[in-house]
């Protein structure tokens, strides 16, 4: 325990350390706070679901957790059922395969739910295309709130993603 | 020469990997496999091609390795109902790659138990067949329901669990179907081909130079190891050797990449039996690896950094700098988060006899990568068939006896410590000059391959080229099409909650296998 708490104490002043993500998680957690309570009452569920990628999306949503962006810290959770989601986030040109599981997964979500595309093939300009197998971009299969585009796209491009779906939401509704 | 056998006409390659070239006929397939497996070989990697417009029939293709060397075996097949004799018994791991190879050519092993299909669900027609040239995608188009053959366990109190294909968390999609008396797991039967997105055919429409973004993205955490498999597999039939720098640079990232990738899972293993300070440490150092890959190679994944013919990506004058210092921090850290792991009671209760694959079972299934060193399953192609830099830097092969998770973790720390001392050695002697001689053709109707030890194991990539020269048929193939059944033994008789965390030791690949 001891040598945890030691590690845990030295740590906290490394990761505050590189001045260009400090920037970006003063900016980030503001905004999205503030829009969060006007929304969501202070907390965003993501259901996550990869329709067919090639597992790179997945490694910067898995870092998008890491103590760098802290997602959690601003009140955004991954859940383990579409029942509990706010929000879907999509990666994966979709495949038909996964076709099914998708819409499944979105039709399970409750109302009012945002879904984001995340990375190049979920937004249609991938390398695989559609074909035989892939039905393309995740809008060819359920309704798109938002897309980021990149191969991975940054885990600051998909908080930014993230933040821009529950703006455009709010914005509509006023 | 790595095999003998009378008919067996071997043709050295022209490849960084001591490999060697054959056709057979139908008839010796069994005997040379057998051959093969009696000498301690194993079955790497099974495929097929349509032919056809040659003038030939189909062929399969079999790669295989000794302690000596690769061996691709080539099968010519009619053009009609064609068939070959069934490998699965001599190597059970053949058994999903020759029922992939029917759902995308047709070309079918005979006498074999298990005909159901795996690729294909439901998205095309039974009967057509994706990898013929003259594929109609259009009429072949269906939409009925992936009805699987699961084998059904029967008894008093046994009950199925059906898990996925969208998973509780950030993972990729597949299906486990638990057959489970109380918490026990007697069997897991496993679904996979949910990311099948044709890969394999946009190979076919694509240049030498697109194919190489391609195979960047076969599996996105082995994006290395993928693209320099994919241009040894082109400049073997170029005949062609790239800069020396370059060679160096590709085992400077593909060391990056096993760093990393190592890093996460071993975050997440922690985060699995409840320690989720593992998972914030090792999240954060990943993360510092991720951005120097930015600031010195332009991509935090390294991709599209290898191309046949050499390297794209030069390291800028701070690189070696800025790597050794972080490969001295990366040191001190892990140790620091080694010995805590080691003496977390709460996590080695977890981590020790959990998941466990027996080295003798590990020997039969053809385990292989890094799960299989952890069963004592001495393969790493970085050792056994070293091409440059690796042969002058004597790779020291990590492996453990326990086969159990915690065999997992103990390897993954030791290839990780491992690979920051390549990472150093290689700066050190990193040559200076030229880091791109550009393959622009191949000559045609040649075939190559390129092997490398990505950081889950050993991914292959064969290709041949057509009457123009360009890419006719590229096939990928990751080591998780070995490792996804052994994972259905190691999880027997162990409870339910602890899958995820066996799961997590391996951390197999799903789109690497769907394709």
């Amino acid at each position: 325990m001891y040598q945890i708490l030691k590690q845990i104490i030295k740590t906290g002043i490394r990761t505050e350390a590189p001045p260009q993500a400090d920037e970006a998680m003063r900016l980030v957690p503001q905004r999205l706070q503030q829009e969060i309570l006007n929304v969501f009452g202070g907390a965003l569920a993501i259901r996550m679901v990869d329709a067919g990628s090639c597992n790179g999306c997945e490694l910067e949503i898995h870092a998008v957790n890491n103590a760098y962006y802290n997602i959690e810290g601003m009140g955004i959770k991954f859940v383990a059922s579409p029942r509990h989601a706010d929000l879907l986030l999509v990666t994966g040109p979709v495949s038909r395969h996964m076709e099914v599981a998708l819409k499944r997964t979105y039709n399970a979500m409750p109302e009012p739910k945002l879904v984001v595309a995340v990375g190049d093939c979920a937004c249609g300009c991938g390398i695989y295309g559609e074909n035989y197998a892939a039905c393309g971009p995740v809008s060819n299969v359920i309704p798109v709130d938002v897309v980021v585009r990149g191969c991975p796209p940054t885990p600051t491009a998909i908080l930014q993603g993230i933040i821009t779906v529950i703006t455009t939401n709010r914005s509509a509704r006023e | 020469m790595p095999i003998k056998h009378p008919n067996l006409r071997l043709e050295r390659m022209n490849s960084a990997i001591p490999a060697w070239h054959g056709r057979i006929a139908e008839n010796d397939l069994q005997p040379i496999c057998q051959n093969v497996r009696d000498g301690g070989g194993r079955l790497v990697a099974l495929w097929g091609s349509d032919e056809r417009a040659q003038g030939a029939g189909f062929a399969l293709h079999v790669a295989l390795v000794n302690e000596t060397g690769m061996v691709c075996l080539t099968l010519p097949l009619p053009g009609e109902q064609p068939s070959y004799p069934d490998i699965s018994d001599l190597f059970p791991a053949a058994n999903r790659m020759q029922r992939a190879t029917y759902d995308l050519l047709g070309i079918q092993a005979c006498e074999s138990q298990d005909h159901r299909k795996w690729l294909r669900h439901g998205a095309w027609q039974n009967g057509s067949f994706p990898l013929h040239k003259d594929f109609d995608a259009l009429h072949s188009r269906c939409e009925e329901p992936d009805a699987y053959a699961f084998v059904k366990v029967a008894g008093t109190g046994v009950h199925e669990i059906p898990v996925g294909p969208v998973h509780a968390g950030i993972i990729e999609p597949g299906h486990f179907r638990f057959s489970v008396l109380g918490e026990k797991v007697l069997r897991l039967e496993e679904r996979l081909g949910y990311t099948h997105k044709g890969i394999e055919k946009r190979f076919e429409s694509m240049s030498l130079q697109q194919g190489a973004k391609l195979a960047g993205r076969v599996s996105g955490d082995s994006t290395v190891a993928y693209a320099w498999a994919y241009a040894m597999a082109a400049e073997s039939i170029a005949g062609a050797t790239p800069p020396d720098r370059a060679l160096w640079l590709r085992a400077l990232l593909l060391e990056r990449e096993r760093v990393a990738n190592h890093l996460g899972d071993l975050g997440y293993l922690g985060n699995d039996v409840a320690l989720s300070f593992g998972f914030a440490q090792f999240w954060i150092l990943k993360e510092q690896l991720l951005r120097n890959n930015a600031a010195l190679f332009g991509h935090r994944y390294l991709m599209d950094s290898i191309v046949p013919g050499g390297v794209v990506t030069e390291l800028p004058a701070d690189g070696r700098n800025a790597i050794e210092n972080e490969c001295a921090m990366l040191e001190q850290q892990v140790h620091i988060l080694r010995g805590i792991y080691d003496e977390h009671a709460g996590v080695q209760d977890r981590f020790i006899g959990t998941g466990r694959v027996e080295p003798k079972l590990a020997a039969l299934l053809g385990l292989c990568g890094l799960a299989g060193r952890a069963s004592s399953q001495a393969w790493d192609t970085r050792v056994q068939f070293p091409c440059t830099p690796y042969d002058k830097l004597d790779v020291q092969m990590a492996t453990h006896r326990n086969g159990d998770v915690a065999a997992r973790v103990a390897v993954r720390f030791d290839e990780l410590f491992e690979s920051l001392r390549l990472q150093r050695k290689i700066l050190q002697n990193l040559p200076e000059g030229e880091i791109l001689r550009p393959l622009e053709k191949l000559p045609a109707g040649g075939f190559g391959v390129g092997m490398v030890e990505g950081w889950r194991g050993e991914v292959l990539v064969a290709m041949h080229t057509g009457a123009q020269g360009s890419p006719a048929r590229v096939h990928p193939h990751d080591p998780s099409w070995q490792n996804w059944p052994v994972l259905e033994h190691a999880v027997m008789d162990n409870i339910v909650p602890d899958f995820p965390l066996i799961n997590k030791s391996f951390n197999l690949s799903y789109s690497g296998q769907d394709l």
